[in-house]
């Protein structure tokens, strides 16, 4: 047990694990927030491709989408995000996350944004708000109070996701090193619980903050 | 005086296959206070709605203050903000304060500095009489307290004509002369006001006329005291029959 702690940077795995996961959430928040705006927008054109975004991404596997990104974009259309080999499946495996998530947080939005009652739009228009500033000031302030919840359990999905990117990482994430651990040592329970252990780390706290912060910050009505 | 600022000719609308306002023609001079009165489903609060295009209408034209209302975009937003809008639920901001509520629009809308639009927010605060809440959270208000943070939050914007859609219908009973009082003083100081209400006493008071809908079409127009005492349809006798005897 000792040796594999010494003679594999599992620590290291999992910061790596870490920052995939803090730089495609932003990503995923920014393109979910997009998507989200122009699944409620006014003009039909919008909502449509909104709606085929979210469809079409949603139900890709994330496992083909990392597979694509190298496959396809790398080798097939020269799409190279950094000389380095690694490096370049590194961003690749950011966009992936973020894309890919991004369409669960687009809905997790809506979701928020349909449980603001009609009026609030109305009034918000009534005082002669545009339909950004309406969204800017009145409905997005108040879908991200009412979906904290299920956004964090997008964010927990997504930590956990991360594993996927070993398709293209390698041994670099923590998933990807586990699998080289289990080859080279043989499989092992306090292996396994070590690697389990850190995603529980990484993810129960963020369950427990999201729904106090969901309780804590709700919308009075 | 009587110079027209709102001016409705022609304006058609369908939900679906019912006709819910039918050839409406309506003008409403500066200064003066409409009521809008009429059975459930007649279309008041819909045509009360149309007049700053909350609800779209297929033909006919709606103008205030010269400048007909466009169909979408910055133009309609512009010209909202000149429309003040009380709505039946309130529908104050549940996210803001409610200084931040009637400082919104001033700020965003009018480019107003935020010390000004504060300023001028707590004189009409005080107006209202919430001047000491306005801290507080709408959730934290009566439905009569928030009524009137409602039409303070209209008046911040200056607005040429103000829109009742069932002001006190969302009230408890004892609540609803606080929200009445402040429509009074506001009438009286010379608000152009359509008002959809069946407050009675309201209208007598204030109504420079009452306008009589029922399904969908304008039956009657008439002084409050001739519409009340003596109204000529027998749709109108009808219905004031049933909202007069109790």
């Amino acid at each position: 047990m000792g040796d594999i702690l010494r003679n594999y940077d599992i620590l290291g795995a999992f910061w790596v694990t870490i920052q995939l996961s803090v730089l495609s959430a932003v990503g995923a928040l920014v393109i979910g927030t997009v998507i989200a705006v122009l699944r409620v927008s006014p003009v039909g054109i919008l909502r449509t491709i909104g709606s085929l975004y979210v469809n079409l991404i949603r139900n890709t596997p994330l496992t083909l989408l990392m597979a694509f990104s190298i496959l396809g974009m790398t080798f097939i259309l020269g799409l190279q995000l950094d000389e380095q080999a690694t490096r370049n499946a590194y961003w690749w495996a950011v966009i992936m996350l973020a894309v890919y998530h991004a369409a669960f947080v687009c809905e997790a939005l809506r979701s928020g944004v349909n449980t603001i009652p009609a009026g609030q739009a109305e009034a918000a228009r009534s005082i002669g708000l545009t339909f950004a500033q309406s969204m800017r000031e009145v409905l997005l302030p108040q879908a991200f109070r009412g979906s904290i919840a299920p956004l964090g359990s997008v964010l927990i999905a997504l930590i956990k996701n991360t594993t996927v990117a070993a398709v293209i990482l390698g041994t670099a994430e923590s998933a990807g090193l586990l699998a080289e651990i289990t080859e080279n040592e043989g499989a092992s329970l306090p292996t396994f619980f070590i690697f389990a252990l850190g995603f529980v780390i990484l993810t129960l706290p963020i369950g427990i903050a999201t729904t106090n912060l969901s309780r804590r910050l709700s919308v009075k009505r | 005086m009587s110079e027209p600022l709102v001016v409705l000719s022609g304006v058609n609308k369908h939900f679906g296959d019912l006709h819910v306002l039918q050839d409406i023609n309506l003008t409403v001079d500066k200064g003066e206070v409409i009521i809008l009165i009429g059975p459930s489903g007649s279309g008041k609060s819909t045509l009360c709605r149309t007049i700053n295009r909350l609800e779209t209408f297929e033909s006919g034209s709606i103008t205030i203050d010269g400048t007909e209302l466009p169909e979408e975009g910055k133009q309609l937003a512009a010209l909202r903000a000149d429309v003040g809008m009380v709505f039946q639920s309130f529908n104050l901001f549940a996210h803001k304060t409610i200084l931040e509520n009637v400082t919104l629009g001033p700020i965003k809308v009018r480019g107003m500095k935020k010390a000004e639009a504060e300023k001028r927010a707590m004189e009409l605060l005080e107006r209202v009489g919430i001047g000491h809440q306005a801290e507080k959270y709408p959730a934290q208000l009566s439905g009569g307290q928030q009524q009137r943070v409602a039409i303070a939050r209209s008046l911040a914007m200056d607005p040429k004509v103000m829109l009742f859609d069932e002001p006190t219908s969302a009230l408890d009973p004892e609540m609803i002369n606080e929200v009445l009082d402040v429509m009074v003083e506001l009438a009286q100081s010379g608000m152009t006001m359509v008002v959809v209400t069946h407050e009675m006493g309201f209208a007598r008071k204030v109504a420079n006329r009452v306008v009589f809908l029922s399904d969908g079409k304008i039956v009657e127009e008439a002084t409050p005291e001739e519409f009340f005492t003596n109204p000529k349809s027998d749709r109108a006798k009808d219905f004031l029959g049933k909202i007069l005897s109790h």
